[in-house]
């Protein structure tokens, strides 16, 4: 007998503009020990699969038709009240982002002290010694005393060790894991599946795995389920449908994932994906207002250059100087940029690799050290209208799409404003020609000028971001975590479009990622960052093949892998 | 942590000296007391006369020294009108406002947290949709008004409780006299205390409502269903603590201005309270009454943001120093 069975599950969301089939007819079986993946893009209705078993479908959302039957007894109908004792004590369950998944302002102890007496009947102390014992599974040191702090006082891994501990606590036989380690670092994100896959093994857990990681699936999971738009199109044992998949959207969907053993020269895009618009089309960019006014030297050699750069925050703030705690965001690095080149910028978070792309771009006024962008002096120096007019040359296209667009102003609005800014348009009819043009560039027609950023999906959100950049005709682009927001196909097509314009408009692109597969495919040469240093820079094949600092080398052998 | 309440505490100071010296000046804009201290037959000289003794004639600047020196001492002047120190004038007529301000207070969070938990866990439903629609008419009515609409219902047509006054008080203590132990004071109390507080109920109320529908939101709340906490425990356990931290500082504020705008519900009920007494100390120019009124009010607001601060600490543990929260 299975542990888990999932027949014909169909979930449904009724709205006023008609019912969304969020879940379509899916089937599959979880045994003992064994962890299933359930894999797709968002929107593919994976999460909702195990928020449907968990018996947490969020209102209006219901099951119309379909079973659950958890070892041999049917879940689905139970009323509420059955359906809450099952939930923490037979089924757990983890959630994506350890910072937001425990109660802010409770501790450790009470939260998993609470769930273990809501389930079992022990005494306090009783219920402490467990929780303790937990801690100490999930490979939490010193829990004694660490039971007692609360959780901002953890780091983001600790926190998912806590979060699974809770998930534990009453010995489940199933787990559902959603998205578990996509909001942690790489080394962090190998530490927590290695975790669960012992977890699995010595406790005969089921485990349903969702995630959008096809490297995280090949990695942990024995079998995998594929959905796209809410049904299951291909399942099967994970080695076979990582490398000999059956589906057309499958083959795509693995082959849009950059891989991390070799360079390639396009991302391949999803097949069934719809088409994104009329992407690039043959534009004349001779003669167009975004081709010319090339207002400094293109033939040097290094664009930018950075000495001993340093940046500082303030930690612990006093009125006298001895006093105050700093923390070294950069601590002295140097590096240089090429014409024409891409420069990537790759390390875990908190290293630093944002902060520098928010120095050299004046968001954060720096602490010492040089950096020469075209002749210009960033520093400020030698004058804040030296800096001024260097950075009218760089701009940033920011990760997250959702907060970084304006959502109360127009798309051409949204694109018009550096050009208003800077002057560096004369009439209004001009101004609303390039907007255009720049629109079409990056794939999305002009009749998106008149819209609102509401109306877009992340990936075009990231489009209008990039118009928005390229509307100071820059020659230097900084992109932080472009595409670390959107699915893998978005992925594909932002990298390629990117890829397109640098071609065409001769831009050189800063690029700061933490994926190192994405980074391989994008740059030419690559600084390593921890904690601040800058520990290798090196030519991207070089880097990857023959990685001299021992923390690259980690980092390389920490990257999910899988075989194609 | 320690560094955290002295830096708030000067802070404190900083701002009662500002709302002391902003305060003082206008107070040459509403008007010269002379023409109400002196009757039809004063002279001149008589005025130069007056003018001379209570410093009237000092540069701006030194009336506020003074003034701040003598608030230093305990000496808030003496009432132009009633020719008795400020302070004790105020003093008299604290305990009645005080009274109506906390009870009015407590019904209004009270009853403001208490429904708005409820609405915020039943989020439809027709016992919602009626406290939320009838809060609508507590947001935007003016308390004049309802004041006169409670007046006209329970005194004139009902004749259940009084209209006016504070009914029969007695003293406790050397100067403190409460309504609270006498049948006619508490019944005296009821419209006046419904008439300040309603406006903060509905506010609290609403504040409340959407903040706890938004914690409920959170993934901390997910994440305690899917351990299989009961509803209970989630609401009123997990949810409410969180809720409340926002909460604390508008409610702490709303109490500061229950105090200030006690004003009007005082004049609409003849409440004997220090409201009523500032605005007959505007209407005669009463400088000193009406500058120890707003140094009161301003040493209340203080006081409350600073208690408010306090309690922050104690709920949040995100705030009391150690390993920074983000």
């Amino acid at each position: 007998m299975e542990l888990l069975e999932i027949n014909n599950m169909v979930v449904e969301f009724p709205s006023r503009h008609g019912v969304f089939t969020a879940v379509d007819d899916v089937s599959l079986t979880v045994a003992e020990g064994e962890i299933v993946g359930l894999v797709g893009e968002s929107g593919a209705g994976k999460s909702t699969v195990g928020n449907a078993v968990m018996g947490l479908l969020q209102s209006p959302g219901h099951m119309p038709s379909g079973e659950i039957w958890l070892h041999g007894e049917r879940i689905d109908q139970l009323s509420p009240s059955d359906m809450r004792s099952i939930r923490g004590k037979r089924i757990g369950m983890i959630f994506q982002d350890p910072m937001t998944s425990l109660n802010p302002i409770e501790t450790i102890e009470y939260q998993l002290v609470e769930t273990i007496q809501t389930h079992l009947d022990v005494g306090t102390s009783e219920a402490r010694r467990r929780a303790v014992d937990l801690l100490d599974q999930v490979g939490i040191p010193d829990p004694a005393n660490r039971i007692k702090q609360y959780p901002h006082q953890f780091s983001g891994g600790m926190r998912q060790r806590v979060v699974i501990a809770l998930a534990l606590c009453v010995e489940p036989e199933l787990i559902i894991a959603d998205e578990p380690t996509t909001a942690l670092d790489v080394t962090i994100q190998a530490q927590i599946l290695e975790l669960i896959k012992d977890l699995c093994k010595s406790r005969k857990l089921g485990v349903i795995l969702v995630t959008h990681d096809m490297g995280v699936i090949a990695e942990t999971t024995d079998r995998v389920a594929v959905m796209y738009r809410g049904r299951l199109i291909e399942m099967g044992e994970t080695d076979q449908v990582i490398n000999a998949p059956q589906q057309p959207y499958t083959r795509s969907l693995i082959a849009a994932v950059p891989p991390s053993n070799k360079k390639i020269n396009r991302f391949p895009k999803v097949a069934i994906e719809e088409s994104d618009g009329n992407a690039l089309q043959n534009f004349d960019l001779k003669g167009h207002w975004l081709g010319r006014g090339d207002a400094f030297d293109t033939t040097v050699e290094n664009l930018l250059e950075v000495r001993d750069l340093q940046k500082r925050f303030i930690v612990k703030s006093s009125i006298l100087p001895r006093n105050r705690v700093y923390m070294d965001a950069i601590k002295g690095i140097d590096f240089d940029v090429r014409s024409g080149e891409t420069f990537g910028l790759v390390g875990e978070s908190g290293s630093g690799k944002s902060t520098v792309a928010r120095v050299i771009t004046g968001i954060y006024p720096d602490d010492g050290g040089s950096m020469r962008f075209a002749g210009h002096d960033l520093t400020g120096a030698s004058g804040k209208d030296d800096a001024r007019a260097g950075r009218q040359n760089i701009q940033m296209i920011f990760q997250d799409p959702y907060s970084s667009l304006n959502g109360r102003m127009k798309i051409s609005s949204i694109v018009a404003e550096p050009m208003i800014v800077n002057k560096l348009t004369d009439t209004a009819e001009e101004r609303h020609q390039i907007v255009t043009d720049l629109l079409e560039l990056v794939g999305l027609g002009k009749d998106a000028a008149k819209k609102y950023p509401h109306e877009f999906s992340g990936g075009q959100r990231q489009r209008i971001s990039i118009a928005r950049a390229l509307a100071t005709r820059p020659r230097f682009l900084i992109c932080d975590e472009p595409t670390s927001a959107l699915d893998v196909s978005i992925q594909a097509q932002i990298l390629n479009l990117l890829k397109d314009l640098q071609e065409q408009l001769r831009l050189t692109l800063l690029f700061i990622s933490h994926d190192l597969p994405v980074i391989r495919q994008m740059c030419d040469r690559v600084g390593v960052m921890r904690h601040g240093d800058l520990v290798e820079v090196a030519d991207t094949e070089a880097l990857f093949e023959y990685p001299q600092h021992s923390y690259t080398q980690t980092l390389i052998g920490q990257m999910p892998k899988f075989a194609k | 942590m320690i560094s955290y309440i002295v830096k708030r505490a000067l802070q404190s100071v900083l701002v009662l000296l500002a709302v002391g010296f902003v305060a003082f000046g206008m107070f040459r804009f509403i008007g010269d007391p002379i023409d109400n201290m002196l009757g039809q037959e004063r002279t001149d000289a008589d005025i130069e006369r007056l003018r001379e003794i209570l410093g009237l004639n000092d540069p701006f600047l030194v009336q506020y020294w003074n003034f701040l020196k003598g608030a230093l001492q305990g000496d808030m002047g003496v009432s132009f009108r009633q020719g008795r120190p400020a302070l004790d004038i105020i003093l008299d007529r604290l305990p009645a406002t005080l009274e109506l301000a906390m009870v009015s207070a407590t019904f209004a969070m009270v009853v403001g947290i208490f429904l708005g938990i409820y609405t915020a866990i039943n989020r439809k439903g027709p016992i919602t949709n009626f406290i939320l629609t009838t809060s609508l008419i507590g947001v935007s009515l003016p308390t004049f008004l309802i004041g006169i609409l409670l007046i006209y219902l329970f005194a004139v047509e009902l004749k259940w409780l009084p209209s006016f006054g504070r009914g029969d008080v007695v003293p406790v203590g050397d100067w403190w006299t409460t309504g609270l132990l006498t049948a006619s004071g508490l019944k005296s109390l009821i419209l006046p205390a419904i008439t300040l507080g309603l406006y903060q109920m509905t506010l609290i109320m609403r504040l409340v409502r959407s903040e706890m529908s938004e914690v409920l939101r959170q993934d901390y709340i997910r994440f305690a269903r899917a351990r299989g906490l009961k509803e209970r425990a989630i609401n009123f356990r997990h949810a409410v603590k969180n809720t409340l931290i926002p909460v604390i500082t508008v409610a702490g504020l709303q109490i500061g201005s229950i105090i200030a705008f006690s004003i009007i519900t005082e004049t609409v009920f003849q409440w004997p309270g220090v409201g009523l007494l500032f605005i007959d100390s505007v209407q005669f120019v009463d400088i000193p009454v009406m500058a120890s009124y707003l140094m009161m009010i301003s040493v209340m607001f203080v006081g409350i943001n600073f208690i408010v601060d306090m309690a922050y600490l104690a709920i949040d543990p995100r705030l009391r120093g150690g390993k920074g929260g983000n």
